[in-house]
């Protein structure tokens, strides 16, 4: 029996309270800067003030003599605790370049913030004050921020790779060769767009956190962090120091936030570990905010060009994507492979021919290293042809959901081969947008538009449509292996009914403000007939939970969750075989529901789950050959990933005098397929829209010329605060995935993925009566009034 | 530097570095860990915690400013093992996620009802604009304040 076809859910898709939030709301949570540990040792990393320079020589004997300081360390020095260098999981093409990347760089620094020294002292107070006493001589060399300078290798950064281009990688779909020439050369409308997705910072409230405990007489080590990967982080960890795997034990405590961030391998962990096993005693590190700015990984930072073929309809008939992408100055865990992730969805949730001609070269900057960020690679891909989409609804003088309607995936057309050959498994992309057109009351609004942008009008209304696909569930293995990905894409869950009938879960994904405690509490309980709060969750810990791959690209629940339903069917089967043997019935006459096996048609012939833990446990009286206790393991692999979808609706009014835009209304029609708990699904969304809505108003990593970053402190980089951003007005449909029992979907990215276009698109419309066309992000009121400014005196110009 | 600082009820006497924060000693000192820290600049509002009754941010407060005075952090917020009305709200609402933004913004919250027991929406996201959250959007945050208000 799937959910999908249970009309007598008891727990899922129902709104639960999570349980996670007692120990968050009274402090009682650990993060891990709230680890006590004695006698631990603090690190403090100095950091490169220059964007590029030669190291010409370290001195940290000054730093020696500062009063608690236990050592003081250059990257030379510590060359010899490496075995190899910093990872990167995913060599997108077999000539990528990739630039020998240690944790404390030795002869060059990269980016300002690139570690060049550390020391560690008895307290954290200690230890910064000894990097003021480090003295290190640099060459400083010519900076690279500008993404065409740093492919002209007018200055190579890495001097042993010999250019910044790290690779190019093609994706080339045609039904027949020179398809995508033909449609473009036949089209009767065309539209060429660039489009440029600022550098952001990632900021999850909590910085980056470390601590390595050491037991020196057995050679194990425990390594602490604020990771949204501790799995994969004991992996790296222990091939880049060489420690046995079996030696080595991540915990990720409490973690606040990570928003792809934390999905990483990163110096300071690195660096505590190594030193911990080399002074013997633990070490730890708490990042500062500027620290977490400029040595966190960043996100986005891609320049695009799309360009759409589309016949005398609308309908599309081809798409050709160029993107420049920037990794700067090192490529960290999977850095090389966010701009593949989007290469897939440039055709957004549309009925393409296979025309599709998708080019991504990758280049060194000497700017801080760029990674994973809330939707990594989709958000870009789905701005493109969103953007690019009202482009065409423009050139073409025709309502931007009108030509949205006429090329939409129909349902009937589910599932659906798309142009690049994956499966799209289901979707109703009509009914989402529907739903979308008639919270935001849409045809109320242009009617509105009509009467309010007349000539002259200084506060526009504006109306901004995205429809999106989000491609998630990370990943089938098969397929991350034809995208040379390092790893698989499966997931670990072992559900264990302990003799009174708690049930113990054990999960191999990583939680960092998701609520899996509460969300697959309900799983098991609507699978074993108990009650969720019967259920713990054990998590985050590979001494624990030994087999996972962690949180990141919306797969917890598609993927862990759906290993969690496997493993308790597992479990229910052998429960069946002890009820069988107890009650003296075929193993086929008996039914499981409510917690409870009956015998069909001798209803008062039952046992009770809690009965059969019990006997499992004792296992006094169990059919001959079987195993006792009650406890089942999965590993899931799935098939195919994840493919929620929806219609985000962005409503704004333009100052057109000072530049300001005021989002009206925001309304967000989501499918993730069946809600697990609607209750999470809706924070989900509020939470990654802002994020999206931010980008497109807020937030951008500045650099100047000479590679300083200027958005160092929350006091310059723009994290909106409450007073700042509008409600959210949701709404759902609901299409069950054909892929996986659960009949679910990620839902995690799928906010920020249709914000910040839908943002775009309204402001633009809002503007359109005044020949602006395109509207940088993000569109701060000087933005805005600039592009006004220069539209207008580009039609001024026009028409002399 | 000697201070006196009552803090959750109970009255400690400590030794301190003139520098320390009262963030700094409220975490480290007392082991109250709890207020958490988010940034340098003052502007997160993580370390949000209750001077003589009023929410400020203990990372611009030095230690030994709240000699004398009565801190609350968000450990001394419950009652005899319930949650304060606010926490309950949150909880209700489903306003927070990771949770680290949480304390500062429970004890921002509170002391804004102090203040203004009954405030529009505006006044509550204008009200917690000091303190950031990078996980809700601050939909259900703002609904759990308005709720609070409403219950009181």
């Amino acid at each position: 029996m799937t959910i999908t076809e249970s009309a007598a859910s008891t727990v899922l898709g129902k709104r639960r309270l999570r349980k996670e939030d007692p120990a968050l709301l009274t402090g009682e949570a650990k993060f891990t800067s709230d680890l006590n540990i004695p006698g631990a040792l603090h690190l403090a990393v100095l950091r490169s003030p220059y964007a590029h320079a030669r190291i010409l020589s370290v001195d940290v004997s000054a730093a020696l003599a500062v009063p608690g300081v236990v050592a003081a360390y250059s990257g030379a020095d510590l060359a010899p605790l490496w075995a190899g260098p910093m990872p990167c999981a995913w060599p997108v093409t077999d000539d990528m370049k990739n630039p020998t990347h240690y944790p404390l760089a030795v002869s060059k620094a990269a980016y300002v913030g690139d570690g060049v020294a550390c020391v560690v002292a008895t307290s954290d107070t200690a230890a910064h004050d000894a990097l003021d006493a480090i003295d290190v001589e640099y060459e400083p060399l010519p900076a690279v921020i500008d993404l065409e300078d740093a492919l002209s290798d007018r200055v190579v950064i890495h001097d042993e790779l010999g250019t910044n281009r790290s690779y190019t990688w093609d994706l080339k779909c045609e039904g027949e060769d020179g398809q995508v020439d033909r449609a473009f050369a036949d089209a009767a409308y065309t539209v060429s767009e660039h489009y440029v997705h600022q550098r952001l910072i990632p900021m999850a409230m909590e910085p980056r956190a470390v601590a390595a405990v050491p037991q020196p007489f057995g050679g194990d080590i425990t390594l602490y962090s604020s990771t949204q990967v501790p799995h994969i982080l004991k992996v790296m960890t222990a091939l880049t120091l060489g420690i046995p795997e079996h030696q080595m034990r991540v915990v990720a405590p409490a973690v606040g936030g990570g928003f792809g961030a934390k999905l990483n391998v990163y110096a300071e962990e690195l660096l505590c570990t190594a030193l911990a096993r080399k002074h013997k005693l633990p070490v730890r590190w708490t990042e500062e905010r500027t620290e977490n700015t400029q040595a966190t990984i960043h996100g986005r930072a891609q320049r695009q060009h799309i360009e759409l073929a589309a016949d005398a309809d609308g309908k599309l008939t081809a798409v050709r994507v160029r993107l420049l992408a920037d990794m700067g100055a090192y490529l960290q865990l999977v850095t090389p492979g966010i701009p593949l992730l989007g290469a897939f969805l440039y055709g957004g949730v549309y009925d393409l021919p296979v025309a599709y001609d998708f080019s991504c070269t990758s280049v060194f900057t000497t700017m801080t290293p760029t990674d994973a960020y809330r939707g990594a690679g989709r958000p870009e891909a789905t701005y493109a042809i969103e953007r690019a989409m009202d482009a065409l609804a423009d050139t073409m003088g025709i309502d931007p959901l009108e030509l949205r309607r006429r090329n939409f995936i129909r349902k009937d057309q589910f599932p659906y081969t798309a142009m690049t050959g994956l499966v799209y498994d289901s979707g109703d992309h009509d009914a989402a947008a529907t739903k979308a057109a008639e919270l935001a009351d849409y045809d109320g609004l242009r009617a509105r538009q009509a009467t309010q942008n007349v000539d002259g009008a200084t506060k526009r209304l504006g109306v901004g449509v995205c429809s999106y696909f989000e491609m998630c569930g990370l990943a089938p293995s098969r397929v991350l292996a034809s995208l040379n990905y390092s790893a698989g894409g499966w997931e670990a869950a072992t559900v264990r009914v302990l003799p009174t009938n708690k049930i113990q879960v054990v999960t191999g994904t990583a939680p960092h403000g998701q609520g899996h405690e509460t969300a697959w509490s309900m799983i098991v309980a609507e699978k074993m007939g108990v009650d969720p709060d019967d259920v713990d969750v054990l998590h985050s810990d590979t001494a624990i939970a030994p087999l996972g791959l962690d949180t990141y690209g919306s797969r917890s629940l598609p993927v862990g969750g759906v290993a969690i339903a496997m493993a308790c069917d597992k479990v229910i089967d052998k429960a069946k075989k002890i009820a069988a043997h107890q009650l003296e019935a075929n193993e086929d006459d008996l039914e499981f529901a409510g917690g409870n096996f009956t015998v069909k048609g001798t209803p008062d012939k039952a046992m009770p789950l809690a009965a059969i833990a019990f006997e499992a446990f004792t296992a006094h009286n169990l059919p001959d050959g079987l195993e006792p206790n009650l406890e089942a393991q999965v590993t899931y692999d799935p098939p195919n990933f994840s493919w929620p979808f929806g219609t985000h609706i962005c409503v704004v009014e333009v100052d057109t005098e000072t530049g300001e835009v005021d989002v009206l209304k925001y309304v967000a029609v989501d499918d993730c397929g069946n809600q697990v708990n609607p209750l999470i699904v809706e924070g989900q969304v509020h939470g990654g829209v802002i994020q999206g809505l931010a980008q497109a108003l807020f937030e951008e990593a500045v650099f100047d010329e000479d590679g300083n970053p200027k958005t160092s402190t929350l006091a310059e980089y723009l994290v909106p605060a409450a007073s700042d951003v509008p409600p959210i007005t949701l709404g759902h449909t609901i299409t069950p995935s054909p892929t996986n029992p659960l009949g679910v979907k990620g839902i995690g990215e799928a906010g920020t993925i249709g914000a910040a276009p839908a943002v775009i698109n309204a402001i633009v419309d809002a503007l359109s009566g005044l020949g602006v066309t395109d509207m940088p992000m993000p569109a701060s009121p000087q933005t805005v009034w600039t592009t006004i400014q220069s539209a207008s005196t580009a039609a001024q110009g026009a028409s002399k | 530097m000697q201070i006196r600082v009552t803090v959750n009820g109970t009255v400690h006497e400590s030794d301190v570095e003139p520098r320390t924060l009262l963030v700094h000693y409220v975490r480290e000192v007392l082991g109250l860990t709890g207020t958490n820290i988010g940034c340098d600049t003052s502007s997160c509002g993580a370390c949000s915690l209750h001077l003589d009754g009023e929410a400020v941010k203990s990372c611009t407060v030095l230690a030994v400013q709240a000699d004398g005075c009565e801190v609350t952090t968000i450990e001394g917020l419950a009652t005899d093992g319930e949650m304060h009305p606010m926490q309950q709200a949150f909880m209700q609402n489903h306003a927070l996620q990771c949770g680290y933004c949480t304390p500062g913004m429970v004890m921002a919250a509170t002391s804004l009802l102090k203040e203004n027991p009954n405030p529009t929406e505006a006044e509550v996201r204008i009200g917690l604009e000091g303190n950031l959250c990078r996980c809700t959007g601050y939909h259900n945050i703002v609904q759990a304040v308005l709720s609070a208000a409403g219950g009181q």
